[in-house]
């Protein structure tokens, strides 16, 4: 059925909107952080400072140069300009500027988030959907259980489990350490993400490597995530069950496919995204855990390394990245719920 | 009056009952006093210091001595658990209740009032909650200084907006309840409407959450700590004990993971089973 | 004698679960001819929607049929409705009909949906049959309708629809269950018309579920009264209304409000006064707007004189329930003035109102009576509240003696007063609510639909005893509903409400002999009944 009214105006109005809404948010992070680095114990000039013998002027002249005489306001101005112009400092560990570091890391930890979502999204709809529909049996109850105990392993101990499991004693997965054997050649990079790019460069020996070491920190992650995801798709499949229209449905003789796809998936789907946005964030979060347990080159990890030996611009540059992740993914979300539910796209 | 009211309505459904009807959140609760005592109990009963190394027995596997074994200083991992339960509880139970009363203060002033102020509120809270707070608390402990206040501090902050929203949204849901303006037409003052009329009623629902809350603020605390972050370096806690073990892992030296993994599991998925046995009596759909 | 399209014998249904074993039906027979319409009477538990939903085959899980049976054009259909015959053979039409269509499917698709469940068609057939669909539910604008997601339809337009998918696939027996439910009089009655008129044309049967006694009157060939799960009594509708056999029914009829029926209450001790100079309360102008700019009260004005009660009647939307909140003081007016005993008290912001004196002298009875009762406070603590709030309180026994005295004057018993709202029944909650309210001897009572979610029987007693409490005390009231008979037998004048607006006032009598506007006029005719000669 095709719309008779204008697909786009409508659209990008709310796409304005949505951006529009999330901008203090972003605001409050960007304040959070520049904060952070002002009450950092330690002076930023003493660290860029030539070497621990550099004289008081020369640390002086440094503090103005970078401007950390000025008042607060001004310093946030300046910051605030930083940032504008993609300026987000430089690392002290690695020497490289922080948005070079990001931009290298960055597809590693997308790669490994995304293809947790995937797992967990396979994994928790059916899940979720088989059991409300046999809700209150044998079935349902192991589903409740498996869900329970999913939720109650840290990420870092189902991890640190897995990899004992199989590496160490069954010796079936391959040595967790990074992405891919530093050894073989690396695919040209398209995306960033190994498996994508290295199935458009027709190298499946990289492929397989690639898949091997991923499917580990992945079940990590998506295990961690499977319970909230299978039981708010087993609430929101009862509670549609339950609405009047899946009964004027069984009603008017509609077969027993079309209710379930076309009647109850459908409508269920909405708050299952709502939760796939807040599911994606706490990934974000254990991906922190995860990265550090398998070595995986991903942003949290820098991240975490660069707290851990005191250099904080990779640690804000982080922050940030996160927060505009997060904005885009609730972005899509929102755009994909307004796509789902005719309701909303109105107000 | 209203509390005592309040109290022996909450605790009429009798022990009996909760076991017949609840079974699984009885059995955790009984785990969950089990832990709470060994923790309690932990200077009387744990066999050994658990601070105290004995280098030549380091790195032994459970036997009669050790039960949990020992580590690589020859610490013996179970009084170090029982040690760790206490600092991991307490962290867990402080964490909930600063983020619960400032939470629910701030919810229930905010839900209450509506207007503007409540719609910031809910806007800024709904973008918390679905932020990846973890991250946040992380750089919160780096630069606060690693203590287990500060890791105290970090956790609170991390559940801070879910009692915001919860207490905001079931206040807000009441307000205009029947019996809300019958208080008013009653000549009640909106204070008193809200501290002996609308508390009460959404403190079951606040109980099941904070319930819920002390499992996942036991794995976020234990999740920083796995970082090296928020726990002095001697000190035994679950995270830091897992980490430390993750690096025997490759010699097979599997109880120092195992253990300290294990009772966090047991200990989260105690308050976990509460909280949702907790929810289904308290749920008046499913009560008879 | 034609064979009957449905007979029900000796039916019966069971709720099982773990630990309870609930008889709902016990033993019902009933039959549906062709072209004829078969009410089922009763209050709410009576078991006369789960009747419907067994011969549709929609129980839920936890019921089973224990015996008896169903046949559908002489098949047997008990326990199990084949697939085809849902829809095309005997279709349902649902109360609360926007809540009925699937939120987001197009309509199009929604019905198209239904006639492609029964049988192969073709585009143009598809397009041809929607339209001819549309046509007979007269649905004018049948193109915006179609491509409309339902919550973009009014209520009205959607109950419509809901018809139009139940004679979608041509069946011969509609199940209209509380059809016209959360519908405004006026569309209420264009529904039921529609629905007889389709069963008419097309040589249907039709059961219609109801609570309406003067629904099932006027709409009916045949009545059933059920109650407990079982048929007390069946005849047509002159035969059951006029001369009722059974106790339960003649009860029924007795207490269901008519065009003549009049309140049963003991003589007068107070007697009414004489209009006098000072009104107890006087309302100038008054408007509430919303955010939206939407005005929900524009410019009303009305007084109630000193022990008067007066009626104020509308639809849904029409403003009546912010009316009675704004002169309660629970919320601000954005202008007009309220004047109470002569003093203004629309100045007195509402949050503030509590502190005021005449906080004590204007109370409130709530529509949703349960709803009203704080779910932790026993009955004594929801009625002696009010009291210790605003006083004067009698100490010691002296107070709970007088809780006693008011429960008593509004029939509740003391062991009553000890118990929780869930642990009372609607009827007793009203009471509880009515005693909370007169505890602290008001002057004005505002009474928001008190009998709305109440059973006619439950009802009846209700408004017999406010009718008692005025005479008694002397209180004025305004009492707010939707209901023209029940306002009627009640009130000395009234004002009819439409969109915020006033578009009538008088006295009770000149305006239901004679309304004066149309919209009264068509109010009025549109409520159904059951007056002798009225039945079609």
């Amino acid at each position: 059925m095709s719309t008779e009214k204008p697909l786009f105006p409508p659209l990008l109005r709310r796409i304005g909107l949505r951006l529009g809404a999330a901008l203090p948010a972003l605001f409050c992070v960007i304040l959070f952080t520049f904060i952070m680095m002002r009450v950092l114990p330690g002076d930023p000039a003493v660290y860029f400072a030539s070497g621990p013998n550099a004289g008081q002027a020369e640390i002086q002249e440094l503090r103005h140069r970078m401007g950390l005489d000025a008042p607060m306001l001004v310093q946030f101005l300046h910051y605030l300009e930083n940032l504008a112009t993609g300026d987000l400092g430089r690392s002290l560990t690695t020497g490289q500027s922080v948005a070079q570091d990001m931009h290298d890391r960055l597809p590693a930890s997308l790669e490994l988030t995304l293809t947790a979502l995937a797992f967990s999204l396979l994994i928790s709809l059916p899940l979720g959907l088989t059991s409300a529909w046999w809700s209150g049996s044998i079935y349902d109850q192991c589903v409740r259980a498996f869900c329970s105990a999913c939720f109650c392993i840290p990420p870092f101990v189902s991890g640190i489990l897995l990899v004992y499991v199989f590496y160490y004693w069954l010796g079936v997965a391959p040595d967790p350490t990074g992405r891919i054997n530093i050894f073989l050649p690396q695919p040209p990079r398209v995306s960033g993400l190994l498996l994508i790019d290295s199935a458009l460069a027709g190298d499946w020996t990289a492929w397989h490597e690639a898949a091997g070491q991923l499917v580990l920190p992945a079940l990590t992650m998506a295990l961690f995530v499977i319970a909230p995801l299978t039981r708010m798709t087993r609430a929101a499949v009862i509670s549609v069950l339950g609405a009047d229209y899946i009964r004027t449905a069984r009603a008017m003789g509609l077969p027993t496919w079309r209710i379930m796809i076309v009647y109850t998936l459908r409508n269920a789907l909405m708050p299952v995204l709502t939760t796939v946005g807040i599911v994606f964030s706490t990934m974000m979060g254990a991906n922190v855990l995860v990265e550090k347990i398998f070595s995986w080159p991903g942003v949290a990890s820098y991240a975490l390394d660069a707290l851990v030996s005191s250099d904080y611009a990779p640690v804000q540059g982080f922050i940030l990245l996160m927060a505009c992740l997060f904005i885009l993914v609730n972005l899509v979300i929102d755009l994909l719920l307004g796509v789902l539910d005719p309701r909303v796209s109105v107000e | 009056m209203t509390m005592t009211d309040f109290m022996t309505r909450f605790r009429r459904p009798d022990i009996g009952r909760f076991v017949r009807r609840q079974p699984v959140a009885a059995l955790a609760f009984a785990g969950l006093s089990a832990i709470v005592l060994l923790a309690l109990l932990a200077p009387l009963i744990s066999p050994y210091d658990p601070l105290a190394s004995d280098v030549p027995h380091a790195l032994l596997p459970p036997d009669r001595l050790h039960w949990f074994g020992t580590d690589e200083l020859g610490r013996d991992v179970f009084s170090r658990i029982l040690a760790a339960a206490r600092l991991d509880l307490s962290i867990a139970v402080s964490a909930v209740a600063i983020s619960l009363v400032a939470g629910v203060t701030v919810g229930c002033f905010c839900g209450y009032q509506g207007g503007w102020l409540d719609r910031v509120t809910g806007r800024i809270v709904d973008v918390l909650t679905a932020f990846p707070l973890f991250v946040m608390a992380m750089a919160l402990v780096a630069v606060l200084g690693n203590s287990i206040a500060n890791l105290i501090y970090a956790t609170a902050i991390i559940n801070f907006p879910f009692y915001i929203r919860i207490a905001r949204s079931e206040v807000a849901a009441r307000r205009n309840l029947g019996w809300v303006e019958a208080a008013h037409v009653s000549g009640t003052s909106p204070t008193r409407v809200v501290l002996m009329f609308l508390l009460p009623n959404i403190l079951p629902t606040i109980v099941v959450q904070a319930s819920l809350n002390l499992g996942w603020a036991i794995l976020n605390a234990a999740g920083l700590s796995f970082l090296g972050l928020g726990i002095p370096v001697p000190t035994p806690e679950w995270g830091v004990m897992v980490a430390n073990g993750a690096h025997f892992m490759s010699s097979g030296r599997w109880w120092l993971v195992v253990f300290p993994g294990g009772m966090l599991m047991v200990t989260i998925l105690c308050f976990n089973l509460l909280g949702d046995g907790l929810r289904d009596l308290l749920d008046p759909r499913t009560r008879s | 004698m034609t064979k009957p399209l449905l007979s029900i014998r000796d039916l019966r249904v069971s709720f099982v679960s773990d630990r309870t074993h609930k008889d709902v039906l016990h033993g019902v027979s009933l039959s549906v001819e062709r072209g004829k319409v078969l009410a089922l009477v009763g209050e709410s538990g009576s078991g006369k929607s789960v009747t419907g939903l067994t011969t549709m085959g929609l129980l839920p899980r936890q019921a089973t049929v224990t015996g008896g049976s169903i046949r559908f054009r002489g098949e047997e259909i008990t326990g199990h409705v084949p697939r085809s015959l849902r829809g095309a053979g005997i279709a349902m039409v649902f109360q609360n009909p926007r809540a009925a269509l699937n939120p987001t499917r197009r309509i199009r698709d929604q019905l198209s949906d239904v006639i492609r469940a029964h049988g192969k068609v073709d585009r143009a057939g598809l397009q041809a049959r929607l339209t001819e669909l549309m046509h007979q539910v007269s649905i004018t604008d049948a193109t915006r309708c179609l491509n409309a997601y339902p919550h973009q339809l009014s209520g009205g337009l959607c109950q419509r629809i809901v018809i139009a998918m139940a004679v979608a696939c041509s069946p011969d027996l509609i199940i209209a269950d509380e059809p016209t439910t959360g519908l405004d009089v006026l569309t209420q009655k264009a529904a039921m018309d529609l629905l007889l008129r389709l069963t008419r044309e097309r040589d249907m049967g039709m059961i219609l579920v109801t609570h309406d006694l003067g629904m099932a009157a006027q709409y009916s060939d045949d009545v059933a009264v059920m109650r407990h799960g079982k048929i007390v009594e069946r005849g047509t509708p002159e035969a059951l209304f006029r001369s009722p056999r059974n106790d339960y029914t003649r009860q029924l009829v007795a207490a269901c409000p008519t065009a003549t029926s009049l309140l049963e209450a003991p003589e007068a001790t107070v007697a009414r006064q004489a209009a006098e100079p000072v009104p107890l309360l006087e309302v100038r102008s008054m408007v509430k707007e919303y955010q939206n700019g939407f005005r929900a009260v524009d410019d009303v004005s009305f007084v109630i004189r000193p022990g008067e009660c007066l009626g104020l009647i509308g639809e849904s939307g029409s403003g009546k329930s912010t009316i009675s909140r704004l002169v309660s003081r629970l919320v601000d007016p954005e202008g007009g003035e309220i004047l109470f005993n002569g003093t203004p008290i629309s100045t007195i912001p509402a949050e503030a109102f509590y502190r005021a004196s005449q906080r004590r002298q204007i109370q409130f009875v709530f529509q949703d009576a349960a709803g009203s009762l704080n779910p932790r406070y026993t009955a004594y603590r929801s009625i002696v509240d009010p009291l210790l709030r605003m006083g004067p309180v009698p100490d010691g026994e002296a107070l709970r003696a007088l809780v006693v005295r008011t429960a008593c004057s509004v029939g509740l018993s003391e062991e009553m007063l000890e118990r929780y709202p869930h642990q009372m029944s609607g009827g007793q909650c009203a009471r509880v609510g009515i005693a909370r309210a007169i505890i602290v001897s008001p002057d004005l009572l505002i009474l928001d639909e008190p009998t709305a979610a109440l059973d006619v029987l439950v009802q009846a007693e209700v408004l017999a005893l406010l009718e008692r409490l005025r005479r008694e005390r002397g209180m004025s009231y305004l009492f707010v509903s939707h209901d023209l008979h029940v306002v009627r037998m009640l009130c000395d004048r009234a004002i009819i409400l439409r969109r915020g607006r006033i578009v009538e006032a008088g006295r009770c009598d000149d305006i239901f002999r004679a309304p004066q506007s149309d919209y009264t006029a068509s109010l009025l005719e549109a409520i159904p009944h059951f007056s002798p000669g009225a039945s079609v």
